[in-house]
């Protein structure tokens, strides 16, 4: 028994011994509290630095919780409040980095996001006769690139990803030869870096229409080779959760396999696939290397994906950066804008893809 | 409706593995004939070869013949399909389906085979289904609600509203009330007995109470060990095969003895 408990038991404050031994509600609280000070203090003494402060309060707040807790409380409770503090503590320095690019995205963003910025193409114009550059800001050339490249590459895998899903965990037998070199090959494709699926797609439409080849359907190209391995992973995980029982009902009712699949299995799964597929977009949306390869980039608005460069807003950001204008601010605006507007797009993808999942949800008790 | 099944002669395989040998029986039409024996002795294996939904699992295949009323379910050329429309089956756990309403999933045999009802003929079928399976006073204010809401029972009976929407003439229950409440049970054994005055019922069960008192003829299936084929030991008169069976095997099983 502890010299706490004991203290308690003397003074007969206690009357439940169930409640004895253990530290207050407000122990982990204060403790932080009196931890933040602490180090604070003694970081005033060798010069004062914020990150330090948190890293520090950290590391006494635990020492101290751990120390404390063995010695009011057991051996158990003090290895669960460490282990909780740690866990605690890993949750937030994953969270830090996240936080952190969403604020320098918005915070930088936000001044170039204008309703101009989203309805007119950008661009800086040079003026032969006064020598004059005049710079644009705009993006609707990057906006509309992105969403006919991403569609289109959307187009291509969503087909192949779901069938070939669908073949895999309906038709192919288990340990087939066939259903294994896919899964296999779907494996690998999920790893391929994008700038090899980027040079891919370029060198496929060199090929097929000759140099300078740069067109938004051989980039769209590139991000389908990218796409249909996740399209494929999640779509068959969410085709395996179908309890067997229903396809066994259907096909009892002398359903044919056809059906079964078209309108007991898909329906079951669909919000699942839904958020898969739209997952499976996010990721692509963002990609810049492949389209930098297969579209090139370009200030013009070009809304025909099969011939000449198209820009993207990943590129858009890219390109900002790393071949500025003649106002390298305004360059370096409308890129932290592009990026600002890519987040925004993914927000309202993720959105779209979480309202298709309630709605198609199967109702019912569970 | 109801028709007669002769098995000849028939062997189930999983891959190489022999599940269960050489059964031959034939089921009445009009009678409720159960399936007793101790759990792996090929009873809901023989059960779904009487309408091909043991097809479904990899690797399983049968040889020898299932008559019924003179057409060879394994004749080549046979569609599953058309088999499964004439003998409907009642699965262990009840399994509406979630995406459907109770009124849906009735229909759902008719409406998944791409047959056009007018709403009218719709009604009329999801209530004679619903009243065949003593559940439409239950549910009949709430049809369009999800079929996945109501109790086990209730799911069950609706899985067998469904089964008989399709008019099979045959129905397999493969342990169907092994998930249920003793009243819920009780519901579908009196269910049972109703059906048959229609269909040639076939049930699995591990109940033997339950065996005698919903069925006509009673088939005892057992197995000399683990890794041994299953096998039909004595098929009877229900009565019989509780009170006089003629194997010792069975006597020792129906009276509790072993299994």
């Amino acid at each position: 028994m502890s010299l706490l408990t004991q203290r308690a038991a003397r003074a007969g404050a206690p009357a439940n011994s169930l409640t004895s031994g253990q530290l207050p509600r407000f122990a982990e609280v204060s403790i932080i509290g009196g931890s933040a000070v602490a180090s604070g203090l003694v970081l005033m003494l060798l010069g004062f630095n914020f990150v330090g402060w948190l890293v520090l309060t950290a590391i006494v707040y635990l020492v101290v919780l751990g120390v404390l807790s063995s010695i009011v409380e057991n051996r158990r409770k003090a290895t669960d409040r460490l282990v909780r503090g740690i866990v605690s503590v890993a949750f937030i320095l994953a969270i830090v980095p996240l936080v952190s690019t969403l604020y320098t995205v918005v915070s930088r963003g936000i001044s170039s996001l204008s309703w101009e910025f989203i309805t007119q193409s950008g661009g800086s114009s040079f003026n032969a006769d006064t020598l004059e550059v005049t710079n644009t800001p705009g993006a609707l050339q990057a906006i509309v690139g992105t969403l006919i490249i991403t569609g289109i590459a959307a187009l291509i895998s969503i087909p192949i990803g779901l069938f070939t899903s669908i073949y895999l965990v309906e038709y192919s037998l288990p340990g087939s030869w066939l259903a294994r070199t896919v899964t296999m090959l779907v494996d690998v494709m999920t790893g391929i870096p994008s700038i090899v699926a980027g040079l891919f797609a370029f060198s496929l439409f060199s090929i097929i229409m000759g140099p300078k080849a740069f067109s938004g359907f051989s980039a769209a190209v590139a991000l389908s080779v990218l796409m249909i391995p996740t399209v494929v992973r999640s779509c068959e995980e969410m085709l395996r959760l179908v309890p067997g029982d229903l396809r066994e009902a259907s096909l009892a009712l002398g359903v044919s396999k056809f059906s079964t699949i078209a309108r007991i299995v898909l329906p079951t799964a669909i919000a699942g696939i839904v958020t898969g597929i739209m997952l499976s977009i996010a990721r692509v949306i963002g990609e810049t290397a492949p389209i930098f390869m297969a579209a090139s980039f370009t200030d013009n608005f070009n809304a025909n994906p099969f011939d000449g460069p198209m820009q993207t807003l990943p590129v858009m950001a890219y390109t900002g950066f790393a071949f500025p204008g003649t106002d390298i601010d305004a360059s370096h605006n409308a890129a932290w804008g592009a990026a600002l507007l890519l987040v925004l797009l993914v927000v309202i993808l993720n959105l779209i893809a979480r309202i298709v999942a309630r709605v198609f949800a199967p109702k019912g008790s569970r | 409706m109801s028709k007669r099944i002769e098995v000849k002669d028939l062997n189930v395989y999983y891959t190489d593995f022999l599940a269960v040998e050489d059964v031959s029986i034939t089921i009445e039409p009009r009678t409720v004939t159960a399936f007793i024996g101790p759990s792996g002795c090929g009873k809901s294996t023989f059960l779904r070869t009487l309408n091909r939904m043991h097809e479904v699992i990899p690797g399983a295949r049968v040889e020898g013949q299932v008559v019924i009323d003179g057409n060879d379910l394994y004749a080549p050329g046979v569609d599953p399909v058309m088999v499964r429309r004439q003998v409907g089956m009642v699965f262990q756990r009840a399994n509406p389906f979630p995406t459907m309403s109770i009124r849906d999933n009735v229909l759902a045999g008719l409406k998944l085979n791409n047959r056009r009802l007018t709403k009218n003929d719709g009604d009329d079928l999801v209530e004679k289904g619903l009243r065949g399976a003593n559940l439409w006073e239950e549910v009949k204010d709430r049809l369009n609600l999800p079929g996945g809401g109501l109790s086990g029972g209730q799911q069950q009976r609706l899985c067998i509203a469904r089964a008989i929407t399709v008019e099979p003439d045959v129905l397999l229950m493969d342990e169907p009330c092994s998930a249920l409440d003793p009243i819920s049970t009780l519901a579908i054994e009196d269910l049972i007995k109703e059906l048959k005055e229609q269909y040639t019922i076939v049930i699995v069960t591990h109940n033997m109470q339950q065996a005698s008192r919903v069925s006509d003829r009673t088939a005892f299936f057992n197995i000399a060990g683990t890794g041994k084929p299953g096998k039909l030991i004595e098929f009877g008169d229900t009565t019989t095969i509780f009170s006089h069976p003629r194997v010792q095997a069975t006597e020792d099983y129906v009276s509790g003895r072993f299994g």
